[in-house]
């Protein structure tokens, strides 16, 4: 161990912003998730302990169980899988150098500046459900095109699946992004690997298949990762799309209504727990990885 | 060489599919735009929801005329917001980048990942002791508070980009800067911060956009006058009952710093993204 001299001047610069960091982070982790084991409910908070009865109690409520849970379900899988074929699909347009690559990357990347609300409020007028005389937004744009008998009432639709529509407008604001990563994993591959497979005889598709494939792992995971733990935590892009639409219900927004409209801080806190596990499961390995990776370099 | 062949044989029709492809995709990332655009030009009395893909017949700036007062406010409570939030989050940083990089403590490589995690916790984990936090020290209602959290719940990312940026910097240049019995802070000083610029262009452009477009602390931490632009927005924009086309030119003046600095700026997004991504 060296001197305290050498390592403690830079121990003593970070220590109050990481300090503040651990309190704001693992502290109020830590304060939600006792706050999850109480009957806080109302404005005065009350720390008791019921145990789990919390937790029991949510998988008997109808809007967790029947709405939240299944609609996150869906959006995540819907969300996920178009962003990710969309965003490769696009990588691999660019990836062998086309003219004008600047000009499509900024234009696929823009929605990335944009805030949710603001998209939100733009894709709310664009899946307008109005029918007959009143259709506007994507239905009247899909009849312009000849499909006369084209109509979805998107998010505002009868099935289970309504909430699909918002991967839409979510995936408008991402797939950018996930085509950045695998442009930048497809570049990051060798061009004497993918050379080499050619002097050996394989033919191009081959050649991404044994060579380009394996290396895009690692981007593929990446990419995964941070769109599903996106789609487990948004909140405002429901929100200011329609946000007492019980078809578009979510656990997140489901935590705020609860909490700071209803009082019930406790069932509130139970909701956001959950929603952690369910982040952490998929942040922890991923980020355990990443500085594991990075210190093997 | 006959796979050659195949390909010269077919590479204009693949040439030609590839950019009807890349214009297809620009028709849908702008589609939105061109929506957004034409409505907000229309005079107000032109516009009509079911016209909403129709030219304007003459261009008109009204709307904006009628949403700009409204958005006012929340313009300048988020320009006093952002610009403070990341300034001081990519300041503290750079310290922190620094340290974690080149002047490591015993058990920097453990504190390191519990850093990266505040990144990527769901907020609504910390919103309700973080709400009794704020009520408690008197820091809610206001600006200062918001920019508080801001600054904090900015630093994993700005000490991801600087610790990935001062990794650069060669041993020696840092150990020669020992031996010419410069300290830590020195060292920091006239060695790393010099050649930082590019840095901190990424790290408060990802911060200002973060900031800018936040909406779920602004709305939990904020009384009416000091709501953000997002909250702003919401609320003029948010409900059916508001006009179609003072929705729309709302929506894009809110946009508009954040746009600038993509179309200016748009390098430096770029790196943030992938910083954000942890592949610095």
């Amino acid at each position: 161990m060296r001197r305290f001299g050498s390592w403690g001047p830079g121990l003593l610069l970070v220590s109050p912003s990481l300090l503040a960091l651990f309190i704001f982070v693992y502290g109020f982790l830590g304060w939600n998730i006792r706050v999850s084991f109480t009957s806080w409910r109302g404005l005065t908070p009350t720390y008791n302990n019921v145990g789990l009865a919390n937790y029991a109690a949510l998988t008997a409520d109808q809007r967790f169980m029947q709405f939240d849970v299944p609609h996150i379900a869906i959006f995540t899988l819907v969300f996920v899988l178009g962003a990710l074929a969309l965003g490769f699909f696009m990588a691999m347009l660019l990836d062998k150098g086309v003219r004008g690559e600047n000009f499509f990357r900024a234009v696929y990347l823009f929605p990335m500046a944009i805030s949710f609300i603001a998209t939100a409020i733009i894709w709310r007028w664009l899946m307008d459900n109005g029918g007959g005389a009143s259709t506007t937004g994507l239905n009247k744009l899909v009849q312009g095109t000849g499909w006369s008998s084209f109509h979805s009432d998107w998010f505002r639709s009868d099935s289970k699946w309504a909430i699909a529509a918002i991967a839409l407008p979510a995936g408008w604001a991402l797939s950018g992004y996930v085509m950045s990563l695998f442009l930048a994993g497809l570049r990051g591959v060798p061009e004497e690997l993918r050379e080499a497979a050619r002097v050996d005889g394989a033919s191009e598709p081959k050649v991404f298949w044994h060579v380009v494939r394996p290396m895009l792992l690692p981007v593929l995971m990446s990419a995964i990762v941070i769109l599903a733990h996106i789609s487990l935590k948004t909140f405002d892009l429901f929100y200011a799309m329609d946000q007492k639409n019980i078809k578009i219900d979510t656990p997140a927004l489901y935590m705020w209504f609860t909490t700071f409209d209803g009082g019930f801080y406790a069932r509130g806190a139970t909701i956001a727990t959950l929603l952690l596990c369910g982040v952490a499961v998929v942040i922890i390995p991923y980020v355990w990885y990443s500085v594991r990776a990075e210190r093997r370099r | 060489m006959r796979d050659g062949q195949i390909r010269s044989r077919w590479a204009p029709y693949v040439a030609t599919l590839r950019y009807l492809a890349l214009f297809a995709l620009v028709c849908f990332f702008l589609m939105p735009v061109y929506a957004l655009l034409v409505t907000a030009l229309k005079s107000p009395v032109e516009v009509s929801v079911v016209r909403m893909w129709q030219w304007p017949s003459s261009l008109s700036l009204d709307n904006f005329r009628i949403v700009w007062p409204k958005l006012e406010e929340g313009f300048v409570n988020s320009m006093l917001m952002a610009l403070p939030a990341s300034i001081i989050s990519s300041m503290l940083g750079a310290a922190n980048g620094f340290v974690l990089a080149k002047w490591r403590f015993p058990g920097a490589d453990f504190v390191f990942p519990l850093i990266l995690f505040g990144m990527f916790i769901p907020y609504q984990a910390i919103l309700i002791p973080m709400f009794q936090t704020m009520s408690w020290a008197h820091l809610r209602g206001g600006l200062d508070g918001l920019i508080l959290v801001h600054v904090i719940y900015g630093l994993p990312i700005t000490t991801l980009i600087f610790r990935s940026y001062f990794a650069g910097i060669s041993e020696e240049l840092i150990e020669a800067a020992k031996v010419d019995g410069a300290g830590m802070l020195g060292t920091f000083f006239y060695v790393a911060l010099p050649i930082a610029p590019p840095a901190f262009a990424v790290s408060m452009i990802w911060q200002f956009t973060s900031a800018w477009n936040d909406f779920l602390f602004g709305v939990l931490l904020t009384n009416r006058e000091y709501w953000p632009i997002t909250v702003a927005l919401n609320n003029i924009a948010g409900s059916q009952a508001v006009p179609f086309n003072e929705a729309m030119a709302s929506a894009l003046l809110a946009c508009i710093p954040t746009l600038l600095i993509y179309v200016v700026l748009g390098r430096f997004f770029m790196r943030g993204l992938m910083a954000g991504a942890l592949k610095g």
